[in-house]
């Protein structure tokens, strides 16, 4: 199962609890997730279901490249931290 | 006793203002720490809705059905896929427009005759329209597919942004739409045909053999006479505009007190000839001029104008009036507007005075009665 972590700075504004779900793929990690927690798909992806761009991903600790089809493979022991990017932040 | 109420977006949260025998009361915030872009109230239902703007999570949309005591979150509008082979380059950075919600910029309640229905003005330029309160949006691909989408850039922002629509109170069919830098848009139908109607206006940002193409305008602002709806006023970027035949045609009015340079208006709601702007001095500095803030007052569709003053600050005043910080409420009397620095006035006799509600709120981009 994978263990899925959101930072605070999403947790205060849509309910995202850590939870671990299937999949093999980030793309299917995420969309089980999110399947779970409807709401939380729009904070993490745009509307062409990439990651935001001010959004960052971690995949085992390491930040994600591949920000539009996330086909990255996932194990059963995969980690997958959802942070928000230093850039884009407003006064 | 409570004469009225007003919602306040800000950039660190949403406020509300109760206006009752002793005078203006914040209270509030909702959402704070976020921004929000814009908070109406539906005088359909009562219900309220504001629009977020998260920046790094994105643009979402919440309702509330008890005057703002809950609030939940419903759909925000999303673009469907570029199709294949499709390309949308931005004229001015000629850069691929990603079909993507930057901004829910405005909401407007449909007609008066379809419950249920709103519409959502974004940034890249998209009208999105609701027939369930917003638990679901769907884009008007009758507007976004014009050939004139090409021509539209942005104002403020890298990408076009529609940020006033004007519903006809004569009929559900007809409405007219705002777009910075795109023009004014009307439907007669329901939202299934769209007319440019923006011919008249000026654009000085532009060479001057383009700059009467209507595709193009920057109107900053449109508000729609209710009593009178052919009128509807425009604060557009380079100057005040006005038509009287639903954006047939319309005519620049050059003299408007210190300048006729600013982002709001607002239009008298039983009478089409008195309308408020609040000037700036110009493009290059949005400041008031000669740091005196006023409001600026047409009476007599424009012919001339009252320079207002009492109760607004006279020296070292740096306000910027966004163009949606500006609202009169059905008695035509009562006006509020908020600044980019944080200050809102109030006035309960249409302008002639003004009394400051508070000088240090964060900046702030919504002013609407409830």
């Amino acid at each position: 199962m994978v263990q899925l972590t959101f930072a605070n700075a999403i947790r205060r504004h849509v309910d995202c609890p850590d939870d671990v779900v299937d999949g093999n793929t980030l793309r299917c990690v995420l969309d089980a997730y999110f399947e779970r927690y409807p709401l939380v798909r729009g904070y993490v992806l745009d509307d062409r279901n990439a990651v935001r761009r001010h959004v960052a991903v971690f995949l085992d600790n390491t930040l994600i490249i591949d920000r539009d089809s996330l086909a990255d493979p996932v194990r059963t022991d995969s980690t997958v931290h959802v942070f928000q990017a230093l850039s884009g932040g407003a006064a | 006793m409570k004469q009225t109420e007003a919602l306040i977006g800000t950039r660190k949260g949403l406020f509300t203002v109760i206006v009752d025998d002793d005078g203006p009361t914040i209270v509030g915030p909702e959402f704070i720490g976020s921004p929000v872009t814009n908070a109406i109230c539906d005088s359909r239902d009562g219900a309220l809705y504001a629009s977020l703007d998260h920046g790094h999570f994105g643009v979402h949309l919440h309702r509330s059905d008890d005057r703002g005591a809950n609030w939940i979150e419903i759909a925000a509008p999303e673009y469907p896929p570029k199709p294949e082979g499709v390309s949308h380059v931005n004229p001015m950075s000629q850069k691929e427009v990603a079909w993507t919600t930057q901004l829910g910029w405005v909401i407007e309640p449909g007609h008066a005759d379809e419950p249920g229905v709103l519409w959502c003005g974004t940034i890249p330029g998209g009208l999105f329209r609701s027939e369930d309160r917003g638990d679901s949006w769907q884009l008007v691909e009758s507007l976004w597919n014009k050939p004139a989408r090409d021509k539209w850039f942005g104002g403020g922002f890298d990408d076009a942004g529609v940020h006033s629509i004007c519903v006809d109170p004569r009929g559900r069919d007809g409405v007219i739409v705002g777009m910075s830098c795109g023009g004014a848009w009307r439907t007669d139908d329901g939202g299934q045909s769209w007319e440019n109607a923006a011919l008249g206006m000026r654009a000085n940002f532009l060479p001057p053999e383009v700059a009467a193409d209507p595709d193009v305008q920057d109107p900053h602002r449109l508000a729609r006479s209710p009593s009178d709806p052919d009128v509807i006023w425009c604060q557009h970027h380079c100057g005040i505009f006005r038509t009287t035949s639903n954006g047939g045609e319309w005519v620049e009015i050059t003299e408007a007190g210190p300048s006729t340079f600013g982002f709001a208006v607002a239009v008298h709601p039983h009478d089409s000839g008195t309308a408020w702007f609040v000037p700036a001095i110009k493009d290059e500095v949005r400041v008031p001029v000669d740091g005196k803030l006023v409001v600026t007052r047409t009476r007599d569709g424009g012919k001339s104008f009252d320079v207002l003053s009492d109760g607004l600050p006279q020296e070292h005043a740096y306000d910027l009036v966004l163009r949606h910080a500006l609202d009169v409420d059905a008695t035509g009397d009562r006006l509020m507007f908020g600044s980019t620095t944080g200050s809102l006035w109030y006035s309960d006799d249409g302008g002639d005075r003004w009394q400051t509600v508070s000088t240090h709120l964060p900046p702030i981009a919504s002013v609407r009665f409830m």
